[in-house]
């Protein structure tokens, strides 16, 4: 990994954009980094779009602006492609990641030329299927660390287990649908 | 050594809160520290402290209890921001003056108009003249450090303290910490032993009373020693935090000043961004520096016009404006520092930066230094009050 991993999450107010860029936060800061986890506050309502991130490094980054050259960015909402400069900044040697049932070739048209990895994960789809709800955010959470590799695959998912079993001890249900919704989204990421 | 952890800037001062168990907080809700007696009461509402948790209709009414609760003896705490912090102005004098050591935490935020939830430091400044002691945070970390030695400041010179952090940019953001263990906390922080105290039986007093011009200036100078003895009693509780957690702090922190021919002097958060962009120009052989003001009330005059002598030019950034035609309260108190003190080599200008949240970034600051450069090289300090990052 890189000294310093920035990432920049697009979501709709109410998708759990902020909360997935804190579990990753949390993630990286078990694996022992330095960790930074930050919404961007606008007029916060149900829908409206918005904007967290995360900074993850070997070393303290003292740094407290916004991203603008991010080396990741997830997508929790598709709409998004059409009103918001998701790609804007965004290094080639870098990824996207997009909450999608499409293949990443009929997403790359909507990126304004974007030359680096454009990932799909039909993130609705596998919350749906596995938690009964639509909560993109665990599968995007999943899918982002597949492809940005920024926590170890296999230490992000035994880490979400122990943290999942800790907190859900009385509701099973919850942590296996989680715990699969988590491996599907690492199987089933599409990468173009 | 400390206890790793990843708090947000709310949750780390909620968290000191409940590792000193204060006896009484008033509280009322507003953004973006609403999280502190949110966190702080589920505490409260645990078991987990036993402090007298006390919802109010108002922060006229959450400070009013806090005084209350100090004058009867006890140790009282409250959080606030923006016009919460406005609708206390009244009652801070009044604990001010009445010598009352309450802490209050301060995430802070613009004010209106326009309306606007974001950063920056309009709140505190408005209120720099209160009598109240000040500290402020550039990370989570100084948020927490800095709460865990309030009351040791405040109680020393019976004043009360504010604790402010930059609302959002620290308050919600989530970083590393290291935490103290609570009973090293216990121990640093100590039990509170009121000099005087209404529920004092064998000592009545008043508290509150009428001043006639016989006394009442008497007792503004009373009230403005104690604020000078302040400086030396941060430098020392400071220094005993430094000896048990390694992290040492003082009335201001130099960055890089040694052979600084340029500097920046800066409050809070942008202080960490602004360390970025002097480590980028170190590394292209410019000699610029940094003096992040930690304690805003009391003044470090002395401290500032002693790591500034030697500088070409300085910039003084105010994340408010005072609306007076002219400069920034940063600015105004640098400039008298350095009068005061006897130098005047160096020039200074003044930036207004980051009002209602507007982002900083490791450029906005690089374009500050490239300005002090023109005004290092020439001579020329051209206008000396300027908006940093604003679309004219």
């Amino acid at each position: 990994m890189k000294d310093i991993v920035e990432i920049r999450w697009h979501g709709r107010g109410g998708q759990g954009a902020k909360t997935a860029s804190l579990l990753l936060a949390d993630a990286a800061f078990n694996t022992g980094k330095y960790v930074q986890g930050f919404p961007e506050y606008g007029p916060e309502r149900m829908g409206a779009p918005i904007t967290a991130y995360n900074r993850i490094s070997t070393e303290r980054s003292t740094v407290h602006s916004n991203i603008y050259y991010p080396d990741f960015v997830v997508v929790v909402d598709e709409t998004l492609l059409s009103s918001v400069d998701v790609t804007a900044g965004l290094k080639p040697e870098g990824a996207i990641v997009i909450n999608s049932g499409k293949a990443p070739e009929q997403l790359r048209p909507l990126l304004k030329g974007y030359t680096g990895r454009v990932c799909t994960i039909d993130a609705g789809r596998i919350s749906e299927e596995e938690l009964g709800k639509n909560f993109p955010n665990t599968p995007m959470l999943a899918a982002i660390v597949k492809v940005s590799r920024v926590v170890d695959p296999e230490a992000f998912v035994k880490d979400m287990e122990a943290s999942f079993r800790h907190k859900f001890a009385s509701k099973p249900q919850v942590i296996e649908g989680n715990m699969r919704a988590r491996k599907r989204s690492m199987e089933e990421v599409q990468v173009g | 050594m400390g206890i790793r952890e990843r708090l947000s800037g709310n949750e780390a001062v909620a968290y000191a809160m409940k590792q000193i168990n204060p006896d009484v907080m008033g509280a009322f809700p507003i953004t973006p520290s609403t999280e502190i007696p949110q966190y702080f009461g589920a505490y409260v509402d645990n078991g987990e402290v036993d402090t007298e948790f006390v919802t109010v209709e108002s922060e006229h009414s959450s400070m009013s209890v806090c005084i209350g609760a100090q004058a009867a003896g006890c140790r009282a705490v409250s959080a606030t921001s923006s016009c919460g912090l406005s609708y206390m102005t009244e009652m801070l004098y009044v604990a001010a003056s009445d010598r009352l050591p309450i802490t209050l935490a301060v995430s802070c935020r613009a004010l209106s108009g326009p309306i606007n939830i974001n950063n920056d430091h309009s709140d505190a400044m408005s209120v720099r003249d209160t009598g109240w002691l000040m500290l402020f945070a550039e990370t989570n970390q100084e948020a927490y450090d800095n709460y865990l030695q309030a009351m040791r400041i405040g109680e020393a010179v019976d004043l009360p303290i504010m604790i402010c952090q930059d609302g959002f940019i620290t308050s919600h953001a989530i970083e590393n910490i290291e935490l103290v263990e609570t009973d090293k906390v216990k121990a640093f922080v100590g039990e509170y032993k009121p000099r005087h105290y209404l529920l004092n039986k064998d000592e009545p007093i008043a508290v509150g009373a009428y001043a006639t011009p016989t006394y009442y200036i008497e007792s503004k100078r009373l009230q403005a020693q104690a604020m000078m003895d302040a400086k030396d009693v941060i430098r020392k509780v400071g220094a005993e935090f430094g000896e048990m957690t390694g992290r040492r702090y003082e009335l201001i922190e130099k960055y890089m000043m040694d052979d600084a021919e340029t500097a920046v002097v800066i409050i809070g958060s942008s202080a960490g961004t602004a360390k970025a962009a002097v480590n980028e120009l170190r590394e292209s052989g410019k000699k610029v520096g940094l003096i992040k003001i930690r304690a805003f009330r009391p003044f470090p005059a002395e401290d500032i016009a002693d790591a500034l002598k030697n500088v070409k030019a300085f910039a003084a950034m105010d994340k408010s404006d005072s609306f007076n035609a002219h400069c920034g309260p940063l600015y105004a108190e640098t400039c008298a520092a350095l009068y005061a003190n006897g130098v005047c080599a160096p020039k200074g200008i003044n930036y207004i930066y980051g009002l209602g949240g507007r982002d900083v970034r490791v450029e906005s600051i690089k374009t500050v230094f490239s300005e002090l450069d023109k005004i290092a090289e020439t001579g020329e300090t051209g206008d000396t009050y300027r908006y940093l990052d604003v679309r004219e």
